[in-house]
């Protein structure tokens, strides 16, 4: 079945390639085209129709000659300009996305390095530098040399082209050179040992306006191509490949994950315990674990009031303390109906409680209360302290306060 | 070809002879004023005329390796400068007596007291490192005899054979130059400071030797051809290859350099950075980054656009700034482990850079004296001359 259809998109390929250049030419000349035998001949050629003062020519050679540019007059080309442009683009933004990405959009510490360090975007910004350059000059070269969005040129499919990408040499003055005059220019061809002159017409299409790059059916092909491509490399990547190594998503890495098995210690754990007396970061442990309160009272406040730290305290408050407590600490929260109601903690006892005491509750627990050393960190702790001072006062204000916050 | 031997103008002997002259009563000066600096110095100076006189051997062998035409024309001039390698044979002697001054790791006592030198001691002792600099120099000679041989006896016999047999020998002395010229630059450079280590170090000399072998040939070519010593026929296309040549070095050698810089940089383990943060202390930091311009940046924006590489008078001027920033590379690898606080130029420097470049100048003189300019009976000239780039 699929052989068939191999077999027959062969055979209409060979077809077309064998097909003659049916398509209707129209009266409207585009140049006069010679072709010689050797390659000394065409370059002689193309120096005297350069030095006759032509411009619009162009030499059609089977492979390329050294010594041709010189001969035709050629001034060096513009595509390094682009290149050039393209380059220092593809440079500054690769340097930005770096910068962006690094230290705007996801700042993460790698290795103890600055977010955005020069060494580390050298790299990419060479990349994007060296990528740029190189998608210009292509563009460049299409523009510049094959007038892009002109896809066919009237010489395509004419004998003259079948001669000169084999074994001739070829020369064509377009009928538009402002000295172009026919005569002239057959007999400068006969006197330049051309054994053959042909005239080359337009194609009709290529007289009309619009470009064949524009045609609906050429656009809809490319979304459709694109479109097909998208859909085989969806199902190809996530269906058909979807658990074949090394194309699984790196589902399956040589790791050992956590809290799974491995077969490289001896007690088969993956994960391996922490050395005796390791303390985590910010867990230190609490000295006066169920110590009565006097020794407390000697801890103090390390954090200085700040709008960040009340804001952070009322945040963590709000979420910790808030459900028995209640928002404003008169032991009104939402829990109130399951749990005995907690007391205010705007009486007198708490009033007159150091910081150290309150900060040793809400580490040890009391009565009722279970410890929040786990849940609440140490600096979050004392800024949760700050913001319960903060609703006492705002309770007991002074009309000193008051005359103060204006 | 039309090819007919002018003798060099009695300038260049001069020149060649005056800078020599100066610079050898300069360096005798330096070792009595201070022998320890002129060590130094010397061992710069050495280095720097085994980036000329083995890179442009490599040249010679690169030539025939790759099958190039457009540079047959030159090759004599890379032959020439080649010349360099039995004078540096001679010129190491006097360095193998200085290596207790330039060599920390010679003392006996440091040996005693350093475990990681003690290490590194089947391969870092005195024996074992004067075995290696006379493989060396076993190695340069004998290949540079026989291209130099080949090259020469072909002026006359005009038989292709030898081109052939130079073109098997270039093949072996490929892999020789970049094992011995690693060897070099591990020995007389790498292991001044003797804990440091780098796997790039031979790569980062290496790209040194070809970035100064280009420009000293370019200078010579140019210059000779201008004066219409070499031939008429050879024109603008040629000199591009050798600007674009230089160009592609300098490139290199950034790339080697950076890679060497980044891979300390971001790894940052302390017997590594060592090295660089010797090289940030004081006035080497403004070096250093002076290095990054000198070395690269500057003649990458000069040398980028086409219609430099092809101005006759741009590319000399561009050679000699090469011939300034491979001593400037060269001093900014050998001579921190010496003025420890920051760089110091002053005549006795200066006196060993004017002896290396007579040198130089008085070998071409004394080499072009009697030999071709022109690689006359070579197969490839014809091609050679009717270089065109497009």
């Amino acid at each position: 079945m699929v052989s068939i259809m191999i077999k027959k998109l062969i055979n209409s390929l060979k077809e077309y390639d064998s097909k003659a250049d049916t398509e209707h030419r129209s009266k409207k000349l585009f140049g006069l085209a010679a072709l010689y035998n050797t390659p000394n001949e065409i370059i002689t050629a193309a120096a005297d129709v350069a030095g006759k003062g032509y411009e619009k020519f162009d030499v059609y050679t089977p492979y390329p000659m050294h010594g041709m540019d010189d001969a035709m007059g050629m001034k060096s080309s513009k595509v390094g300009y682009v290149s050039f442009a393209l380059g220092l683009t593809g440079m500054c933004l690769a340097l930005l996305m770096i910068w962006w990405m690094s230290s705007v959009n996801y700042p993460n510490i790698i290795g103890g390095k600055p977010f955005f360090a020069l060494p580390a975007s050298i790299p990419i910004t060479f990349e994007g530098t060296v990528l740029l350059t190189g998608i210009a000059t292509v563009l460049g070269v299409l523009i510049l040399f094959n007038q892009l969005p002109k896809i066919n040129s009237p010489l395509n499919d004419t004998d003259f082209m079948k001669r000169v990408t084999s074994d001739k040499f070829g020369l064509v003055i377009n009928a538009d050179d402002e000295k172009f005059i026919d005569a002239d220019v057959r007999k400068l061809f006969l006197s330049g040992g051309a054994f053959e002159v042909q005239e080359i017409y337009y194609r009709e299409t290529n007289l009309g306006i619009k470009t064949p790059i524009f045609d609906g059916k050429f656009i809809s092909i490319i979304f459709a191509t694109a479109i097909l491509t998208a859909i085989i490399t969806y199902v190809t990547l996530n269906i058909v490949l979807y658990d074949v190594v090394p194309f699984d998503w790196m589902w399956n890495q040589a790791k050992i994950n956590s809290q799974s098995k491995s077969d490289f210690f001896p007690n088969k754990a993956g994960m391996r315990e922490p050395v005796n007396g390791t303390v985590a970061r910010g867990f230190l442990p609490y000295e006066y674990k169920g110590m009565p309160d006097s020794s407390v009272k000697l801890l103090s406040n390390p954090l200085a009031v700040s709008r960040k730290v009340l804001e952070r305290g009322q945040e963590r408050f709000n979420i910790y303390c808030s459900p028995c407590h209640g928002y404003f600490g008169e032991g009104d929260g939402r829990m109130r109906d399951q749990f005995p109601k907690p007391p205010s903690l705007h009486n007198q006892k708490v009033l007159n409680w150091p910081d150290g005491n309150i900060f040793h509750v809400i580490t040890n627990g009391q009565n009722v209360m279970p410890s929040y050393a786990e849940q609440v960190p140490v600096d979050d702790r004392w800024a949760i302290i700050h913001y319960i001072r903060a609703l006492q006062r705002s309770k007991n204000a002074s009309d000193e306060d008051l005359t103060k916050s204006k | 070809m039309d090819y007919k031997k002018k003798p060099l103008p009695p300038i260049v002997g001069k020149a060649g002879f005056g800078l020599l002259g100066i610079g050898l009563v300069l360096i005798i000066l330096a070792f009595a004023v201070n022998t320890q600096r002129a060590f130094f110095d010397y061992l710069w100076m050495y280095m720097f005329l085994v980036s000329v006189g083995v890179g442009s051997l490599a040249l010679v062998a690169l030539e025939y390796l790759v099958g190039a035409t457009w540079s047959t024309p030159f090759r004599r001039i890379s032959e020439f400068l080649s010349s360099l390698i039995p004078v540096l044979a001679i010129l190491v002697i006097p360095l193998l007596f200085g290596m207790h001054d330039l060599f920390h790791w010679t003392h006996p006592e440091t040996l005693q007291n350093d475990p990681i030198l003690q290490s590194k001691a089947p391969y870092l002792n005195v024996n074992f490192f004067i075995i290696r600099v006379a493989i060396v120099f076993a190695v340069w000679l004998a290949f540079y005899f026989l291209f130099i041989r080949n090259s020469q006896r072909q002026d006359n016999t005009k038989d292709p054979a030898l081109t052939r047999q130079s073109i098997k020998l270039s093949a072996v002395f490929a892999i020789l130059f970049i094992i011995t010229i690693s060897i070099t630059a591990v020995d007389w450079m790498m292991s001044l400071e003797y804990h440091w280590y780098s796997t790039m170090f031979g790569v980062y000399y290496f790209s040194g030797t070809l970035y100064v072998s280009f420009a000293v040939a370019a200078f010579c070519a140019v210059k000779l051809n201008e004066n219409g010593y070499l031939s008429e026929r050879l024109s603008n296309n040629h000199y591009y290859s050798f600007g674009a040549f230089m160009f592609a070095f300098n490139i290199f050698w950034a790339y080697i350099a950076f890679s060497q810089y980044m891979l300390i940089w971001y790894a940052d383990i302390p017997e590594e950075t060592f090295w660089v943060i010797m090289r940030m202390k004081g006035s080497w930091a403004y070096y250093s980054i002076g290095l990054v311009f000198v070395h690269f940046i500057i003649p990458f924006i000069i040398l980028l656009p086409r219609s430099s590489k092809v101005r006759p008078g741009l590319l000399t001027k561009m050679a000699v700034w090469f011939v300034i920033a491979h001593f400037y590379d060269l001093y900014w690898l050998i001579m921190p482990t010496y003025f420890k606080e920051g760089f110091v130029f002053g005549w006795s420097e200066l006196g060993f850079m004017m002896f290396a470049v007579g040198l130089i100048i008085t070998v071409f003189r004394i080499r072009a004296a009697k030999v071709n300019l022109v690689p006359v009976g070579d197969p490839k000239l014809e091609s050679g001359l009717n270089f065109h780039l497009n």
